[in-house]
């Protein structure tokens, strides 16, 4: 055990701590916020200060407060929107793997079609026709970002279905369940947390990307992306309030970043590195 | 190989069809219709009626799907929702623009991704390798915005060399122009040259694991041939498709650049049609998006195809 906590990089050591500081945000971060997330308390802009750690806002509320209000929304509908592009994604993949035929046919042709249109216009075109709310966001990123996942469960599942110990399962004539949660789930594991990180990368980027655009979460939700967007102004009086949510979306993204390339570098989790 | 290509070209043309289809159902979910959509609390059945009538809703889905996809072949995409002009008119100007910006970053990160990628492949494991690899990892994490702020506050606000907004009129001399979109391909530019390069990098590394480098290595060529002459004219195609991958991206990290920049491009008028509601100039602008991104797509296996020593010297 000592040996293979030593065998860590310093890297990932970072990457883990900026994770778990983010995840402790997370849970906790409205209650540690020594101020209300909408409460006005100066003037708009006013710069950082021993009280106001990262001063204030366009609208005079404490930056630091709103940081950490935020990240339930920031941190928590990208956790969602890729937990259930997983959900969605992984047995959708080991069912095409295991079935072959006309199933694997039909739902790998509507995933390429549906990944032939980049992300962020597929994600306009629903956010047009539906409006901007959190469950819409979710589902639509999840649904989108789901043809990944799928691809990546369909070659791991189709790679380890191969192999004896699988043959031989189906061979003493085990159901789908069993092969799917008790031979090919387990070992499917590693490359398959790796692509979690990867894919919450993604969706954190993208829903952040899309609040900065508007069309994210909405106020009267504080969230990160939409703090970059409302306070941009700033920057051009020189001004850095923009850029404390901006380095939170950056930190995040890097620490998830510099663990998944632990992982990656580190088991045979190598396979199907797809982006 | 032209067959290849035919085939390749073909599937393009499919792939195309498939993408309009699914962007006009997607602009289909809405529950009830654009009509009521517009008229909103004043809608009496008679005014909705007629709406309707005038924009070919009493039609069937498929049937308005085909007057769309027909008005899009030839030039006809419909009228703007919000100011009742032509859709065309609107797009078109602002397609250019963006292409514009992604060509500028493109031309100035290819070259510099691929050949930072080829050195770090060719010293894989060294200190440069590893160095450059932690850069790269560190800006393919930064969001387009982040990076564009900080170039805003230092090299506008600070130092005062370019301006913090994009403003790009018609008629505006080259020079001015240049100088005005620099900041927003920069950005891009530092977004796309990490990525490209890592992936770059793979596609180079796993060309110099193959039997005949080593052959070639073990022959007692020198490192420089072995390279140029035999890993690289198989890993072009691989290359091709890297780049062609990031430009492809360049086209959507626009939408973010135009917005931080304010730059008049489609990105920025496609965001604006979403938040108004604009069905019309949403589709159009989604269907411009995608068909531009398949299109590059095909051109980069096109490339590849073309690249490939083993299709070009057919046995």
């Amino acid at each position: 055990m000592r040996a293979k906590l030593k065998a860590i990089p310093i890297s990932a050591w970072l990457g883990l701590s900026i994770v778990t500081l983010n995840l402790l945000v997370f849970v906790f971060g409205p209650m540690l916020a020594p101020y209300g997330m909408n409460e006005i308390v100066g003037a708009p802009f006013d710069p950082p200060s021993g009280q106001f750690w990262f001063g204030l806002d366009q609208n005079g509320r404490d930056m630091f407060s709103r940081l950490l209000a935020g990240a339930q929304m920031s941190i928590g509908v990208s956790l969602a929107a890729s937990l259930i592009s997983f959900s969605i994604g992984i047995p959708l993949g080991f069912v095409a793997a295991l079935f072959g035929g006309w199933v694997d046919t039909v739902l790998s042709r509507v995933v390429d079609t549906v990944m032939c249109i980049p992300v962020l216009i597929s994600a306009l075109v629903v956010l047009q026709a539906l409006g901007s709310s959190v469950p819409v966001l979710i589902f639509t990123i999840a649904l989108l970002d789901s043809t990944r996942v799928f691809r990546l469960a369909r070659v791991v599942a189709q790679g380890i279905s191969v192999l004896e110990y699988a043959e031989t399962a189906r061979l003493r004539g085990e159901s789908l369940g069993w092969l799917i949660t008790r031979e090919i789930l387990p070992n499917a594991l590693p490359p398959l947390i790796a692509e979690f990180g990867m894919r919450f990368c993604f969706t954190f980027l993208f829903v952040a990307g899309l609040s900065f655009l508007g069309l994210g979460i909405q106020p009267p939700f504080a969230d990160w992306g939409g703090m970059v967007k409302d306070n941009q102004q700033a920057i051009l009086y020189g001004l850095y309030a923009p850029l404390f949510p901006a380095a939170a979306i950056a930190l995040l993204t890097i620490g998830v970043n510099l663990v998944v390339d632990w992982l990656l570098n580190s088991g045979n989790a190598t396979q199907g590195v797809d982006r | 190989m032209i067959q290849l290509i035919l085939k390749r070209v073909a599937l393009g043309i499919l792939t195309l069809l498939l993408v309009s289809a699914l962007i006009f159902a997607g602009t289909q979910l809405l529950p009830g219709d654009v009509a009521s959509a517009i008229l909103g609390q004043n809608a009496t059945p008679e005014s909705l009626a007629a709406l309707r009538q005038d924009l070919g809703l009493d039609l069937p889905a498929w049937q308005r799907y085909f007057s769309w996809l027909h008005g899009f072949v030839t030039g006809d995409l419909g009228m703007s929702l919000a100011n009742r002009q032509p859709v065309a008119d609107l797009l078109w100007p602002r397609f250019g623009n963006t292409m514009a910006l992604a060509a500028y970053a493109a031309i100035v990160s290819v070259p510099i991704a691929v050949l930072l990628g080829l050195a770090a492949a060719v010293r894989r494991g060294g200190v440069f390798d590893r160095g450059i690899n932690i850069v790269a990892l560190a800006f393919v994490s930064l969001p387009e915005y982040f990076l564009g702020l900080l170039l805003i506050l230092f090299l506008s606000v600070q130092f005062n060399l370019l301006p913090s907004l994009a403003d790009t009129y018609s008629g505006m001399s080259f020079g001015d122009w240049l100088r005005a979109t620099t900041l927003p391909a920069l950005t891009l530019v530092l977004v796309t040259v990490a990525q490209m390069m890592r992936m770059t990098r793979t596609a180079v590394l796993s060309v110099m694991d193959q039997a005949y480098v080593e052959t070639a290595f073990l022959k007692g060529l020198r490192t420089k041939r072995v390279v140029l002459r035999h890993a690289l004219p198989n890993a072009a195609a691989p290359i091709v498709n890297v780049v062609a991958f990031n430009i492809a991206y360049l086209i959507t990290g626009v939408v973010l650049v135009e917005a931080i920049f304010n730059y008049n491009g489609l990105g920025r008028f496609m965001v604006d049609a979403v938040a108004k509601r604009d069905l019309p100039l949403v589709q159009a602008a989604a269907m411009v998006f995608g068909a531009a991104y398949v299109i590059l797509n095909s051109i980069a296996d096109i490339a590849a195809i073309a690249l490939n020593p083993r299709l070009r010297h057919p046995r």
